[in-house]
């Protein structure tokens, strides 16, 4: 390659850094490189590609081995995925290597048959209806703690580092043995929830068993298991905000509630956008909270779409891949659908210090 | 929470890589100096799996060119885990497996039929309930372990204390529920598994489905008049259920002394003798509905992979026969009070006298053969969701028997 030996200074000036008349210049000076496949005024596709190779090589074979990884364990499945929602494919008629016996796969493409028969179906809209409450409510209360109880452990008080290590701890736990501890403190007849209301000369409750009820705990149980993630994103961003703003408001007269509303609020804006985007991605993937504490139940109430799919995936008898892999793919579309607006309406509020 | 995802999924990542690329050796197979490896999956739970490795270990004795690699894979998720080793090559030589998974793991072509195979020895010994679980589309898929079904479990001393006789029907609770004091109620109705419904169906003269009519019956007379059995005894107040959580609620309430009855299998025996004391615990068969008794049968065959080499099929099969001999289950029986599926070992003398068998031989006689069909497992997810709208209060024993009956037509595409 030609372009390769070219001088690093004269590759950095015109290819890299310099746009438009310096680019030109510098290709006449150079006059070989480029003629041939280069059109007058910028240099063409494969040119820039060549360039970018010869400049970036280092970096490509830097990254190599990850996109590697992530084409294997992501990348792939996630085609295979797509691909499986346009055939009939389910445990019976796909390939199976059993021993020395091996059975060839029989489904067939099957078009857009799998998409409509999920979106035609009620079951779908229901599960995506709920949700779609269950993910608004859980990240706003999450939220809301969240930056309230970071509000308060910023200011120096007595025993503070204990009450911050106390308040994460829910996430020091696994997450599946916290869920076994509050579904036995929801238990109807032996929970301590139900002990301590009684206790009160209340009435017990049906936590887990009422389709209202069960809705509550579920939601209550992931805020408690999401509050610690808030607690120490917002006191990072918290004390990202220089102390002479405050100082400066409280000169001003500023009360409490305005410091926080124009000073604390606007500081923590980039932070909050970004924990609120993924915790949205988390909780309306959150697998573990529903299946583990209700198993979808009372009757599919609690069943949001990932669970559903599980359903479908893996406890029917054959189990059905073409159709749990279409929710799969309706669930990413949504999820993808949802960024690109959140990133939108932030972009129109002219947020351009965020992390995009 | 958060984090514990990510980590999860990158542990998972990693665990998924290690297997894949130890993936050659993990199925057992011929073993060094020449000797052949055969792995064994168990489901059973801790007691029981002392005796199971000690006896499948022995088997070094009768073939000593043979290794058993005992495998105790515990009975949760045990279906799951074989469904996913088995389409690539993973799964072990033999498998202990439910009678309704044998149904299944065949119609997708994971287990060897074993007629006239060294497996299978002395057929006609076999109860033929248990024999009639190993078969799938006429040939023979698997050889039976053990036999169980549903029984009824009661307090002998809070029935004493009641002057009530052992219930022999739905009616008899019901009737009796005035007689108890001090009780929440005299029977727990397990509300939150759809295979404790099987006496009320039965009790009915009816069935989830008829297979060989290929039709749907819950949403017959018999499965509506079942339904409504199951809401009399709860609105009566001779039974209290859960939805949730209904196994520990059972054995709590059972044990506390809050009920006098419920129903249970044989695996339950050891808890319940221990929570209320071995004298105090009676078992008989199911109480009846309006019709007849009738419990659901369940219990444990040996499958055998398919696709195993020549030398690994045969040492798989002769495994399975010595594990099933009428020795081993003689054996079995009186170390651990399973259920033999051989008529001999019922003749023997130790079998003859053991308590258990005692207990649950005349429930095993009344227990019905369930539909082994692939989708066998599918019937039981609506059938519970279906049951659990009822008791919740959300829906009529009509409206439960034609939902549930909608949800197999659909899954079945029956009649």
């Amino acid at each position: 390659m030609a372009d390769a030996s070219g001088p690093p200074a004269a590759v950095a000036g015109g290819g890299v850094t310099a746009p438009g008349p310096d680019r030109a210049t510098d290709r006449k000076d150079t006059a070989p490189r480029g003629a041939g496949n280069g059109t007058p005024g910028g240099p063409g596709v494969g040119t820039r590609l060549r360039r970018g190779l010869s400049t970036h090589w280092y970096a490509w074979v830097m990254i190599a081995p990850v996109v590697t990884v992530i084409g294997v364990i992501v990348g792939w499945p996630l085609v295979r995925g797509l691909y499986l929602t346009f055939t009939d494919a389910n445990e019976g008629n796909v390939e199976r290597r059993i021993g020395v016996n091996t059975i060839d796969a029989t489904y067939d493409f099957v078009g857009l048959q799998n998409y409509v028969d999920v979106l035609a179906g009620g079951q779908f809209w229901s599960k995506l209806t709920w949700t779609v409450i269950w993910t608004v409510s859980c990240v706003a209360i999450t939220f809301l703690v969240g930056l309230t109880l970071a509000n308060m452990l910023n200011r120096k008080v007595r025993g503070r580092a204990l009450y911050r290590m106390a308040l994460i701890l829910p996430w020091a736990i696994p997450a599946f043995v916290s869920i076994f501890a509050w579904r036995m403190l929801f238990n109807e007849r032996s929970g301590i929830l139900n002990a301590a209301l009684e206790g009160g000369g209340l009435s017990a409750m049906s936590w887990l068993t009422d389709p209202f009820w069960a809705k509550v705990s579920v939601i209550a149980v992931n805020v408690w298991l999401g509050v610690p993630f808030m607690l120490i994103a917002m006191l990072g961003a918290l004390q990202s905000i220089p102390s002479e703003q405050y100082e400066a408001a409280e000169m001003d007269g500023a009360g409490p509630w305005q410091r926080f509303v124009n000073i604390t609020l606007p500081g923590v804006r980039s932070v909050s956008a970004t924990v609120v985007l993924l915790s949205c991605i988390w909780t309306f993937n959150m697998f573990p909270v529903i299946f583990l504490l209700t198993g979808g139940g009372p009757v599919g109430s609690t069943d949001i779409l990932v669970t559903e799919a599980y359903k479908l995936a893996f406890q029917r008898s054959p189990r059905d891949f073409a159709g749990s892999a279409t929710w799969g793919v309706l669930i990413l579309l949504l999820l993808v659908l949802f960024a690109l607006a959140y990133r939108r309406a932030l972009r129109k509020q002219g947020d351009k210090e965020g992390v995009w | 929470m958060r984090r514990s995802i990510g980590t999860t999924a990158a542990i998972a990542a990693l665990a998924l890589a290690a297997t894949a690329c130890g993936s050659d050796d993990s199925g057992g197979g011929s073993g060094e100096g020449g000797k052949i490896t055969v792995t064994f999956w168990d489901t059973s739970n801790e007691t029981e799996a002392k005796v199971f490795k000690a006896v499948a270990e022995e088997f070094s004795t009768v073939r000593s060119d043979v290794e058993v690699d005992y495998v105790n894979i515990g009975w949760d998720g045990a279906q799951d885990r074989f469904k996913n080793a088995a389409p690539t090559g993973d799964a072990p030589q033999v498998m202990r497996t439910e009678v309704a998974w044998v149904s299944d793991f065949a119609s997708l072509d994971y287990l060897a039929p074993l007629d006239g195979t060294p497996a299978v020895e002395n057929q006609d010994d076999y109860l033929e309930q248990a024999w009639a679980s190993t078969q799938y589309d006429g040939t023979t898929y698997a050889v039976p372990q053990v036999i169980d079904t549903l029984a009824l479990f009661y307090n002998k001393a809070l029935l004493d204390e009641a002057d009530v006789e052992v219930p022999e029907s739905l009616e008899d609770i019901k009737a009796s529920a005035d007689a108890f004091e001090g009780l929440e109620a005299p029977f727990y109705l397990r509300g939150d598994d759809p295979y404790w419904f099987f006496p009320y169906i039965y009790g009915e003269g009816g069935d989830l489905v008829d297979a060989d009519a290929e039709t749907v019956t819950i949403d017959d007379e018999s499965g509506v008049a079942a339904f409504e059995a199951v809401r009399d005894l709860l609105d009566s107040g001779a039974a209290i259920t859960d939805t949730t959580d209904g196994w520990e609620s059972m054995m709590g309430a059972f044990g506390n002394g809050d009920v006098a009855m419920m129903i249970n299998g044989p695996w339950a025996i050891n808890d319940a003798a221990e929570a209320i004391g071995a004298e105090n615990l009676g078992v008989a068969p199911v109480p009846a509905g309006s019709v007849t008794q009738g419990s659901p049968q369940g219990g444990w065959n040996y499958g055998v992979y398919a696709g195993l080499p020549e030398d690994e099929m045969e040492a798989a099969q002769e495994f399975v026969a010595y594990m099933s001999s009428a020795d081993v289950q003689q054996r079995i029986t009186e170390e651990l009070s399973l259920l033999p599926t051989r008529a001999s070992v019922y003749e023997v003398e130790s079998v003859a006298t053991n308590e258990m068998v005692e207990f649950f031989a005349p429930a095993v006689e009344v227990a019905k053969e369930r539909a082994w069909i692939p989708e066998g497992n599918s019937l039981f997810d609506p059938l519970k969701e279906e049951v659990e709208g009822m008791l919740l209060g959300q829906s009529t024993p009509e409206e439960t028997a034609s939902k549930t009956a909608d949800r197999y037509r659909d899954l079945l595409g029956w009649q």
